[in-house]
């Protein structure tokens, strides 16, 4: 029986040569930046960048698990901004806060669950379900808040999101705390347990993982019901960080989230990834994104960049075997 | 089975014409009917009941502002639905309309008295390019189409906004012409409304009756299989992405022509829209089957969706909820209607063996 920390090492090992890219990526965008703008490596710099993507980053983990299963879950966004509706609503209506945390955690799960639902009890296409409820989660994120805005929320509170965490000198965020804890915990269990590999089974094959013994619908469901809970965590943090909940919180970060899983290496056809590379390719994506803020870029075209990148994840791989196609020796004929 | 389904446009087998228990086809294009017959009926119980309840609905100045309304929907999802059936999607048609709803309009403030036609093929232009782009690397880089428009979902909305961003296209430097065009009637039907349901009903003609359009059906149902077939999978997959973006080009000038103000933010989260219309249509989303008739029915139905809750008083905030709901409703309805096809050619064939 190996250990946990030979599983790790052999899930490492398996997935190096694109996390190594990745990893040259990194670097290239900390000397990048570092070279375009001296403030780039300062401790509140790295506090802006957490800030600033702070729900992106923690998103992208069950999203992970969610593309590697073979699925894919496009409301994510709209079930944050969901989450931050219902979570101004209760606010403005007098309830504790506590309480609100656990209805908030039930709508996540209740919503993923209705995903989940959909996706394996009646078949359907996930790409289509969760364009449904993109809509329909959005839409009801509309009808709780309607035009208004609740902007009063406790201090205590909106401080977690402005504040850093303490011991850190201010320049780590909460939200970046949560996003490194959740990421360990997320790939401990994608990467060593046998709920993890049974993910990676039934997105190469569900048939196979099916026939297998791997309870597909029940673990499908179960990664719906984990984005859906993550992601009202994230509508939370976003919601305290802005002071704000309004019906368009988080609006279209959906794309962005599914842009740096593709980005990390993980296989839009499921089977494939690693959450070593999702953790780098959210570096790359805010580098980059903090990078040309400060070289007064227009801060809206920066998609032009997760665009190219994107590309290059699904050229770069290709290309390399093209290479490796043309210039091996053709001995074997047959 | 999507196979099965489309084989229900084919002309039938001869066996099939007569004898009491009808071949698979024919049961596969009676069901076919009925899926898009279907959406129609959707849609006319919706008026009915809107209109009964708020007379006004159906007043003609309505009817004309939710047939305008639905013409850019309907155009794209003409697009759309050619991209779909070959078992792909193009999420860059709102990036492609916005570009070229800009480009376009823009030169109407730059050049004087350019005549109209010219700055349709401008845009027309735009969105060929941009499809040419997507399907370059869709079919020649074999890399999935929904990695490649999401990427340049994300650039060509870029290049928009580095281009022109903080400045407007406003009505005053728009030729009176221009904006006339989605206003004019012919007996109260819109110009452009009867311009789409033309090309609409060619593009329908086209899918059903020409090897190629065949071709992408076929490639939607098992693309492997179409490949040893003989069909040139890449260079049909290309055409369909040209076709999708040249038609999100125009697409982008009568957008331009209908809101009079454009900015770098025109068509922005239109994708989804686009592909929701699409599927509530009745196209798989997998690919493989749908018609172009359904899917402009699908883009008329969530037209009429939000104009009828705004008659009839609902707040506009349930539009999206509605929508939502809507959408998963019809698909949910379609793999039903697939599901029991299946098995009930699956029975069908067994008796017959």
């Amino acid at each position: 029986m190996s250990s946990l920390a030979d599983r790790l090492r052999a899930a490492g090992r398996g997935a190096a040569r694109w996390e190594t890219g990745l990893a040259i990526v990194v670097l290239a965008v900390i000397i990048g930046g570092s070279a375009a703008s001296p403030q780039f490596l300062t401790g509140s710099n790295v506090f802006d960048m957490g800030l600033s993507n702070g729900e992106i980053a923690i998103m992208t983990l069950p999203m992970t698990l969610v593309v590697i299963s073979g699925e894919i879950d496009l409301s994510v966004a709209s079930m944050l901004g969901m989450s931050s509706a219902l979570l101004g609503v209760l606010w403005s209506h007098g309830w504790p806060m506590p309480a609100i945390f656990v209805a908030v955690a039930a709508l996540g799960l209740a919503a993923g669950a209705l995903n989940g639902l959909l996706v394996t009890r009646l078949r359907l296409p996930s790409l289509a379900v969760t364009i449904g409820t993109l809509a329909l989660y959005r839409g009801i994120a509309t009808i709780l808040l309607g035009p208004t805005t609740v902007a009063n929320f406790p201090t205590a509170y909106t401080n977690l999101g402005v504040n850093g965490v303490p011991g850190t000198n201010g320049d780590v965020t909460y939200s970046t705390l949560i996003f490194v804890v959740l990421a360990i915990g997320f790939g401990v269990v994608l990467h060593a347990t046998p709920f993890g590999r049974s993910i990676y089974a039934m997105g190469a094959s569900a048939e196979a993982a099916q026939f297998a013994g791997i309870r597909v619908k029940r673990i499908k469901t179960v990664l719906y019901m984990i984005s859906g809970l993550i992601c009202a965590l994230a509508g939370v943090l976003y919601t305290f960080r802005l002071n704000t909940s309004v019906e368009n919180n988080g609006l279209g970060l959906e794309l962005d989230v599914v842009a740096i899983v593709l980005l990390a290496g993980v296989s839009i056809f499921g089977g494939k990834g690693s959450m070593i590379g999702v953790v780098l390719a959210v570096l790359v994506f805010a580098g980059i994104q903090n990078a040309l803020l400060l070289t007064n870029f227009n801060q809206e075209a920066t998609g032009i960049v997760t665009g190219a990148l994107l590309l290059a994840s699904v050229f770069v791989p290709n290309a390399a075997r093209w290479i490796r196609h043309l210039t091996r020796p053709r001995t074997q004929k047959a | 089975m999507r196979a099965v389904i489309t084989s229900g446009r084919d002309p039938r087998p001869p066996g099939d014409s007569g004898g009491g228990s009808a071949g698979a086809g024919n049961l596969a294009e009676r069901v076919f009917r009925i899926r898009e017959s279907g959406i129609l009926v959707v849609l006319v119980v919706f008026v009915a009941v809107t209109t009964l309840a708020q007379p006004r609905f159906l007043s003609e100045a309505n009817i004309q502002f939710i047939l305008v309304d639905t013409t850019v929907f309907a155009l794209l999802a003409l697009g759309e639905t050619m991209v779909v059936i070959s078992r792909n999607v193009d999420l860059s048609v709102g990036s492609v309309l916005g570009l070229s709803a800009y480009a376009s309009s823009n030169l109407f403030g730059h050049h004087a008295g350019i005549p109209i036609p010219v700055v349709f093929l401008v845009g027309l232009a735009i969105g060929l390019v941009c499809g040419v782009a997507n399907g370059v690397m869709v079919a020649a880089g074999r890399v999935p189409s929904l990695v490649v428009t999401l990427a340049t979902l994300y650039i060509i909305r870029g290049i928009d906004i580095l281009m022109f961003s903080g400045q407007q296209v406003v009505e005053a430097v728009l030729p009176n012409a221009f904006l006339a065009i989605p206003k004019s009637t012919v007996l109260g039907v819109p110009d452009l409304a009867i311009a789409v349901a033309a090309v609409i009903v060619v593009g329908d003609y086209y899918l059903r009756n020409y090897r190629s359009a065949r071709e992408l059906y076929a490639i939607g149902s098992n693309p492997e299989a179409a490949r040893l077939a003989g069909i040139p999978v890449g260079r049909r997959i290309f055409t369909a992405f040209a076709l999708s973006g040249a038609i999100a080009g125009i697409a982008g000038v009568l957008w331009a022509a209908q809101y009079g103000t454009i900015d770098s933010s025109a068509g922005t989260g239109y994708e989804l829209q686009v592909v929701s219309a699409v599927v509530v249509g009745g196209v798989a989303i997998f690919g493989g089957s749908g018609s172009v008739v359904g899917a402009a029915l699908g883009a008329l139905l969530l037209g009429t969706i939000t104009t009828a809750l705004y008659v009839l008083g609902i707040s506009p905030f349930w539009d999206q909820a509605i929508w939502g709901a809507l959408l998963l409703l019809a698909i949910t309805l379609d793999q039903t209607i697939t599901e029991r096809l299946t098995s009930a050619l699956r029975q069908r064939r067994t008796r017959h063996v």
